[in-house]
């Protein structure tokens, strides 16, 4: 237990965190942007799921690591456009359309992995992404190891949250897409094309939902597994609340929840009194919990769930 | 933009045999939509559904373990329609199920004195109250603390199979085998079988009187009144002086209850024990089945039956064609799908044209 106490296992753990947060800051950004433009997806776990398998198949098939995050990324935007279809064009249910492409898209990922791969005793593998220390700032005592050691992936996400952030905030596409999230109408009698913005929100949203997937393939791990994702999806769509809606706390709640899954990835095994899966279910209850007490200041977009009809 | 516009203009409701045949159109649609997956892996979708179909329906073996599966289809699904008709949307009934499934193990390893009438009876109504127990956590919270339903019952599934899996791995343990199932429980517990030398048992009769309990409840109470009134428009509700926070408190409690009975047959009917792929999703297709029988219990019965066929069917086929078993699940993603687009045509008329 004096391992706690050093500064390597400290080191370890907010590198691990912050490894761990990765999914979740990319598909938590991912929701955000699809639920600021108005449309709930719930298609998030099963676009994920796809995106781990395309791009594990393709650098599989191509040994190609950008061709697999590329592909991942547009198999998740291919998703989203079909969201957009279902909940945008047709106006139809939101909870049931996302919930549909969730069982459509993890259908048809484990159809052709087995299809593809068989049901090998051992999965194959592939060489992910490895660590890439920056120069200079690898070099700063704690924080260098800690966020300037890690895989493009977690520095693409790393980006992604100020970006966001100032795409939504800052910019007149942003206040489109919070405009037609908020009161759709006013934002059509002022000449924002509704369809338009919430298309291509659910287009960005999928995209880094895909790319959110193939981190666990391409840089987690080295393989795909079935239910690799394990609800980080479902953990997303609970982030969005916590964070309401802004990016930066996006980071933050990331960060928390990668915490609670690295700390639990640490304790497996120091005790043997507490069987593991307590620590695998931590993170879940936590995310319940959050939900919980963010619930009563959680002040979703306005037209969350509602179709747009032009009269 | 584009080069389709697609236009919804408000209609009547639509004819009552366009209503009745819309689930039989969606599911040809998506089976035809299903065939584009089997000609990629160069498949003929004939030859395969042939398969499903034979597998499914071909003998008195295949008909009855049909209908093996389609007794916790039909309770997860009647299960997710309580929910949905209230529109709170309980997509927890894998996670109640399996608390279901562990409740049943629980009585059912305690080996008590019992005669076979009464052991079923303590192991339905320990099933019952375990999923419901699970189930009103999320549907207390929704309704007293607005806190979102959908991602709640979500990940209380997995926090149950986790405490499934803790239980298998533990104090569970099969002693003899090490393997991580529970022993088996105790045989005055056990389902009764309906045929003998068959696996069908006494849970295809429970699942039918759920569907009665159902059409009961939503059609001939004030309770039903009330749930269809929740979900039909809260605010209406509340102005009509219905208390939607106690119909949906009560909704998740049934809902549950329902979800958890499933589980009960599946360890007291199929398996004798618990093991950790209890429900190969059953809690999920609920949801399929629930939105393809369109919340109607005679619809949701159909429904059940057609999927416990595409289930049990997928198996012969994959069997024989060497078709991925996971056609399974792409057919009831599709399925989810166009049922939801037909439904579309139950209140608009869709107009077709060039784009602007």
């Amino acid at each position: 237990m004096s391992s706690f106490l050093t500064l390597p296992f400290w080191i370890g753990f907010l590198a691990a965190t912050v490894r761990v947060a990765t999914p979740l800051i990319l598909a938590t950004l991912g929701e955000t942007f699809s639920e600021r433009s108005g449309v709930l997806n719930l298609g998030i776990e099963g676009i994920m799921m796809f995106g781990a398998f395309a791009g594990f198949i393709t650098v599989y098939l191509t040994k190609n690591l950008w061709l697999g995050v590329t592909l991942a990324s547009l198999s998740g935007l291919l998703f989203g456009l079909f969201m957009a279809f279902l909940t945008v064009t047709l106006g139809l249910n939101q909870h049931v359309s996302g919930l549909g492409i969730t069982i459509f898209a993890t259908g048809l990922t484990y159809y052709f992995y087995r299809a593809i791969i068989g049901s090998p005793t051992v999965p194959p593998t592939i060489t992910p992404f490895t660590a890439i220390s920056i120069p200079l700032l690898s070099k700063i005592p704690i924080i260098g190891p800690v966020l300037f050691n890690q895989t493009i992936i977690t520095y693409f996400a790393l980006i992604a949250v100020p970006i966001s952030g100032y795409l939504l905030f800052k910019t007149n596409f942003g206040l489109s897409i919070r405009s037609v999230g908020e009161n759709p109408e006013a934002a059509d009698a002022v000449g924002v094309n509704v369809y338009k913005i919430r298309y291509i929100s659910l287009m960005i949203a999928g995209a880094l939902m895909g790319l959110s997937g193939a981190f666990f393939t391409l840089a987690e791990f080295n393989m795909f597994l079935y239910d690799i994702v394990g609800g980080r999806g479902w953990v997303s769509i609970a982030l969005v609340i916590f964070a309401n809606w802004v990016p930066a706390k996006v980071f933050w709640g990331a960060l928390l929840f990668g915490g609670i899954d690295a700390i639990g990835l640490r304790l497996q095994g120091t005790s043997i009194s507490v069987p593991f899966q307590v620590y695998l279910m931590l993170p879940y209850v936590l995310t319940i919990l959050v939900l919980i007490i963010s619930a009563r200041r959680a002040s979703a977009p306005s037209a969350l769930l509602k179709p747009y009809r032009r009269e | 933009m584009g080069l389709i516009s697609v236009k919804l203009e408000k209609r009547n409701t639509p004819p009552v045999w366009f209503q009745i045949f819309a689930p039989f159109i969606a599911i040809l649609i998506s089976l035809a939509i299903s065939s584009i997956f089997l000609l990629i892996l160069k498949k003929n979708p004939f030859t395969a559904f042939y398969y499903m179909f034979v597998g499914a329906v071909g003998s008195k073996f295949a008909l009855l373990e049909m209908l093996v599966k389609a007794s916790p289809l039909i309770l997860t699904g009647i299960a997710v329609a309580f929910a949905f008709t209230a529109k709170y949307w309980n997509i927890g009934a894998e996670g109640q199920l399996y608390a279901g499934a562990l409740a049943a193990t629980w009585f059912g390893l305690m080996k008590l004195p019992f005669s076979p009438v009464v052991y079923v009876l303590v192991i339905i109504v320990a099933g019952i109250v375990a999923g419901a127990i699970w189930s009103f956590i999320p549907g207390y919270l929704k309704a007293k603390l607005k806190v979102d339903d959908v991602v709640t019952t979500l990940l209380m599934n997995y926090v149950m199979i986790y405490i499934v899996s803790a239980l298998l791995n533990g104090p569970w343990r099969d002693p003899v085998t090490m393997y991580p199932s529970s022993p088996s429980i105790a045989p005055n517990a056990y389902f009764p079988k309906l045929i003998p030398q068959s696996r069908l048992h006494l849970g295809i009769i429970i699942s039918l009187l759920a569907v009665a309990f159902m059409w009961f409840i939503i059609k001939k109470t004030k309770l039903g009144f009330e749930i269809r009134a929740t979900g039909a428009s809260s605010r209406a509700s509340n102005f009509l002086g219905i208390n939607t926070v106690k119909s949906i408190i009560i909704v998740s409690i049934i809902s549950g209850g329902i979800a958890g009975l499933a589980g009960v047959g599946e360890v007291a009917g199929v398996q004798y024990h618990l093991i950790q792929t209890i429900s190969p999703g059953y809690g999920y297709s609920g949801i399929v089945i629930a939105m393809l029988g369109r919340l109607n219990p005679i619809g949701i019965l159909l429904a059940a039956i057609y999927f416990a066929m595409v289930i049990t069917g997928a198996n012969v086929m994959s069997y024989n064609l060497h078709i991925p078993i996971y056609i399974s699940d792409v057919i009831q993603g599709i399925t989810l799908i166009v049922m939801l687009m037909m439904l579309l045509l139950f209140e608009y008329r869709i107009k077709i044209g060039r784009g602007k």
